[in-house]
């Protein structure tokens, strides 16, 4: 049984993490095309970046001011058990989000859409956004928080099986051009697309393409890690930098999830994880240790799964008889 | 600190600025503060210039003439002061229709933001005023900001408006980087810069076929911003 207050823990220390700690993945990223940029302004702005990433760690403060829409992804193993049921779970992590928003401290962003009411904590209707997947053959909880703000970057648009990859291609371009001008994304940023699924969740997958994949890592598909590769590479080549001044450094990594989807569409959505790309995970064992890591590790060969049957959920049924 | 090694010429102001130290700022200058500076974003613009309630000192430009376009990570210390954590700016181009009455009101002189505003704000508000814009970078040098705010001076509406929509008044040092996107001719970095990106733009849509199905939209010409 994993007690509530560990999870509560772990959520408070991840939203902690995120804040502060650049990941090394992307730190590395953006070392890499440090390398390349020539420049000027661009390069100015590619070290201040570090330079910030650096005093962020030293003074335990947040690198990014506007800290987002704190949110969270749970991952729950299939034999996790947990104190108080899973309420008890949502409750912890409206709680840790609250004390953090205190103490780290983050920006208190969230306000009610229409009447702007808030309550200083990031806590609202829908808020903290908490989206749940399962494991099979574990009996851990994986809490990533990701930080990420909320006004530009993002776009979605119905296209159609004949439109192809040139449509595919257009599109991300229009994106980034669009909202990468006077640097509105927070480039270079690791994009996200999501292909396919229904119009909710083809914006779900790209926006956790982005959120929730690490710089470097590559879809199982060859071909699509194909596509990930062009991406990266046409994003790079629109001749802007960060805050839309001449450069090369655009696309830290590019990285596109699918979902089956109806047979006359292919929806696209495109999402950009800014120049603070804020994530980190706990997982919560059920002996209560907690291990903190910034690969979210979210999409496992389970999430991505074509089949009717999954073979240790087929195992269990059986034996149940 | 030891500033990083970069070929942009780098300038360090006392606030309130001098109207001489202002018209010395070039686009793409990086630029360092000390003083006092404020935020006012449009929580603070409708209760000024829209409800035309007073100003929350007689002289504010004695104090300081930077407006910043900011939202702290702040939050109460228990002590009766406040934690100031991360500071980074948010996107100015919203604000463009207050600015005129609000530098009229305030002397505001220097504007610190977010990705800037249009040139033809420069040119019609800013500049004949005397101006200038400064970009914040990245963005989000949140940590850099924060080492170089000292202190809190004063903090008005916290109740009425909010922690992310209050006026914040900062005591600041060696407050930086900003780079300078316009200057008193209201001559513009980003409209530059962005001028030498649209040089490529067409190029790269060459040979992707149009979608089957459009949208309705203001602009398809990918050189225009959608400010």
């Amino acid at each position: 049984m994993i007690a509530n207050a560990q999870i509560e823990t772990a959520a408070y220390e991840v939203m902690k993490k995120a804040a502060i700690d650049i990941p090394e993945d992307y730190l590395g990223g953006v070392k890499r095309m440090i390398d390349l940029e020539t420049g000027d302004l661009s390069s100015f702005v590619l070290n201040s970046m570090v330079e910030n990433w650096e005093a962020a760690s030293e003074d335990r403060r947040p690198m990014c001011a506007d800290t987002g829409l704190p949110r969270y992804f749970v991952k729950v193993g299939n034999e996790a058990a947990v104190e108080g049921g899973f309420c008890a779970v949502e409750q912890a992590l409206r709680s840790a989000t609250a004390r953090a928003t205190h103490d780290v401290p983050l920006r208190p962003n969230r306000v009610h859409p229409l009447w702007r009411t808030e309550h200083n904590n990031n806590v609202g209707i829908n808020a903290p956004e908490i989206e749940w997947s399962f494991e099979p053959d574990a009996d851990w909880i994986d809490i990533t928080t990701v930080h990420k703000g909320g006004l530009f970057g993002t776009d979605y648009r119905m296209l159609f099986p004949g439109d192809g990859i040139d449509g595919i291609k257009r599109f991300f371009l229009d994106t980034l051009i669009a909202f990468g001008k006077r640097g509105l994304a927070c480039q270079p940023a690791i994009v996200g697309v999501g292909i396919g699924g229904s119009k909710d969740i083809c914006m779900t997958l790209g926006k956790q393409a982005c959120c929730l994949r690490v710089v470097g890592d590559e879809n199982p598909d060859p071909r699509i890690a194909a596509l990930e590769r062009e991406l990266t590479e046409l994003g790079n080549n629109i001749g802007m930098g960060p805050m839309g001044f001449v450069g090369k450094s655009m696309v830290v990594d590019c990285h596109i999830e699918v979902g089956y989807t109806h047979t006359g569409g292919m929806p696209v959505s495109v999402h950009t994880f800014c120049l603070s790309s804020r994530r980190a995970t706990a997982r919560v064992h059920a002996d209560g240790g907690i291990a903190y890591r910034t690969d979210p590790q979210w999409f496992t060969p389970y999430m991505r799964r074509e089949t009717i049957a999954w073979p240790s959920s087929e195992r269990a049924l059986d034996s149940v008889g | 600190m030891a500033e990083q090694r970069t070929r942009l010429r780098q300038r360090r102001l006392s606030l309130p600025a001098s109207a001489e130290a202002i018209a010395e700022l070039a686009p793409g200058d990086v630029v360092y503060l000390t003083g006092v500076v404020y935020t006012a974003r449009e929580g603070v613009y409708q209760r000024i210039v829209v409800d035309r309630e007073p100003l929350p000192m007689s002289d504010i430009a004695a104090i300081s003439n930077a407006n910043f376009h900011c939202s702290p990570a702040a939050a109460p210390d228990d002590r009766g002061g406040y934690t100031i954590g991360g500071v980074t700016a948010t996107a100015s181009f919203r604000f463009s229709k207050y600015m005129a009455e609000w530098l009229d009101l305030t002397g505001t002189r220097i504007v610190i933001g977010k990705g800037g505003m249009s040139a033809a704000d420069y040119q019609n508000v800013m500049a004949p005023r005397g101006a200038v814009y400064l970009t914040t970078v990245g963005y989000g040098t949140g940590a850099l900001l924060g080492r170089g705010v000292k202190g809190v001076e004063a903090v008005h509406w916290l109740d009425e408006l909010g922690i992310a929509q209050a006026m914040w008044f900062f005591r600041v040092e060696n407050f930086g980087p900003f780079i300078v996107d316009s200057d008193v001719a209201g001559n513009s970095l980003f409209q530059s810069e962005g001028e030498r990106v649209n040089e490529g733009i067409e190029a790269l849509y060459a040979g992707l076929k149009p979608p089957a199905l459009a949208r309705y939209g203001e602009t398809d010409d990918r050189r225009e911003e959608l400010l």
